[in-house]
C-alpha cells in the first residue's frame, strides 16, 4: 500500500542537546528531504526525494527523544533520525519504531492482535461461530476509505467490472473536490467497491460537461458477473 | 429489503467509510438512482467466507515474525490462497 505512514519512534542522542535546539532542528526536516535507502534494503539505492508532512517531539529526556512522524511512503525513519543527529552535530540513532498508521488504518477499535485473530478463526473453524471473525475482518472497502469516491448506477457496474471506463451518464453520486489525475474509488449504490481508477475530469468538469469519460478504470475489484450485463440501450429505473 | 432500503443502507455504508478514511468532502448527486437487491450484496451483510475472500484485517503484528511469515501463517490457518500485507517495517 503506497499510502501515507505515521510512526512513533525513539531516537537516542549521542551527546546532550538543549530541548529548544532539538525542536528547532526537527522543524527543519518538515517538507521535502533527500534520502538514499540504507544498505539493508530491498529497493534500488538511488537518491530520492521524500516528503515529511509532520514531525513532532512528544517527549525528551536525554538521551531519548520520542518523536511522532507523518511521512510519504518509502521514507526511512532510521535515516531521518540519523540525519537529525548529523544536523544537531552530536549524532543520533533510532532505538525503536512503531508504525501507528498506514493509509486509513490506525490504532483504533479495528486494530486486532494475532491472538484475537487466531481465536476468531478457531471459533469459526471448530465451533461454527463466525461472530468474532466477522468483527475481526473488515470488508475490503475499508482499504479505499481514504480515497474520494464516485458512486455509479447499477447499469454501469457490470461494464466497469469488465474493465470499461466510467462515463458521466453512469454516475449517481460524486465527491466534491476531485482533481484531474486523482485516484478515485468506484462504488455501487450498495456500497460495494467496484474498481479503482484515475479521474480524467475534476468534479467541476463532470458537473459542467454531462458527457464523456470521467474516470479511467485501473484496477477492477468486483468479480465479473456479480451484476448482470445490461444489454438494453435505455436504462429504466 | 426494498430497493429504497438497500440503496439507503448502501449510501450509509459509503458515508461510514468516508468517516473512517477521514474524507470530509460532500457528495453531489448527479442522478437519483436505486439499486436492485436481486444482485450484489451490502458489504455489512457479507458472510465470514465472503469476508475471507475479500476482506482486510488491521493487524497489530508482534515484533517476532516477519510480515511474510504472518501472511503465510494466516493463509494456512484460514485455508485461503491469496493474502498480502501493507508493507514491511524497517528494523530499528
Amino acid at each position: 500500500m503506497l499510502s501515507t505512514k505515521e510512526y512513533v519512534a525513539v531516537a537516542q542522542l549521542h551527546e546532550p542537546v538543549e530541548e529548544a535546539r532539538l525542536r528547532e532542528v526537527i522543524k527543519e526536516f518538515i517538507g521535502r528531504i533527500y534520502q538514499r535507502p540504507p544498505l539493508r534494503s530491498s529497493v534500488k539505492r538511488a537518491l530520492r526525494v521524500k516528503t515529511v508532512y509532520e514531525i513532532e517531539l512528544l517527549e525528551y529526556e536525554f538521551p531519548y527523544a520520542l518523536l511522532r512522524i507523518k511521512c510519504e511512503h518509502g521514507t526511512y525513519v532510521r535515516k531521518l533520525i540519523h540525519d537529525i543527529g548529523l544536523i544537531l552535530g552530536v549524532g543520533a540513532h533510532m532505538r525503536e519504531l512503531r508504525r501507528i498508521r498506514t493509509g486509513p488504518f490506525k490504532e483504533d477499535s479495528t486494530l486486532v492482535t494475532m491472538h484475537e485473530l487466531s481465536e476468531a478463526v478457531y471459533l469459526y473453524r471448530n465451533e461454527n461461530d463466525d461472530s468474532a471473525l466477522r468483527k475481526t475482518i473488515l470488508p475490503a472497502e475499508y482499504i479505499v476509505s481514504h480515497m474520494r469516491k464516485v458512486v455509479v448506477v447499477d447499469g454501469a457496474v457490470s461494464a466497469i467490472s469488465h474493465g470499461a471506463d466510467l462515463a458521466i451518464p453512469g454516475i449517481s453520486m460524486i465527491h466534491e473536490n476531485i482533481r484531474r489525475g486523482e485516484r478515485v474509488a468506484i462504488f455501487s449504490l450498495k456500497g460495494e467497491i467496484v474498481a479503482v481508477g484515475r479521474a480524467l475530469m475534476s468534479t467541476e468538469e463532470v458537473l459542467e460537461r454531462r458527457k464523456g469519460i470521467a474516470v479511467k478504470t485501473r484496477r477492477v475489484i468486483m468479480k465479473r458477473g456479480t451484476y448482470p450485463r445490461s444489454w438494453r440501450r435505455k436504462q429504466s429505473k | 429489503m426494498s430497493k429504497e432500503d438497500v440503496t439507503r443502507e448502501g449510501v450509509k455504508f459509503i458515508r461510514k467509510l468516508d468517516e473512517y478514511g477521514e474524507v470530509n468532502d460532500r457528495f453531489i448527486t448527479l442522478k437519483e438512482a436505486r439499486t436492485d437487491p436481486t444482485y450484489g450484496k451490502l458489504p455489512t451483510q457479507r458472510s465470514a467466507e465472503e469476508l475471507l475472500d475479500l476482506g482486510v484485517v488491521n493487524l497489530d503484528k508482534p515484533p517476532g515474525p516477519t510480515s511474510h511469515e504472518v501472511v503465510a501463517w494466516l493463509k494456512n490457518i484460514l485455508g485461503i490462497e491469496k493474502a498480502g500485507h501493507g508493507g514491511t517495517l524497517e528494523r530499528p
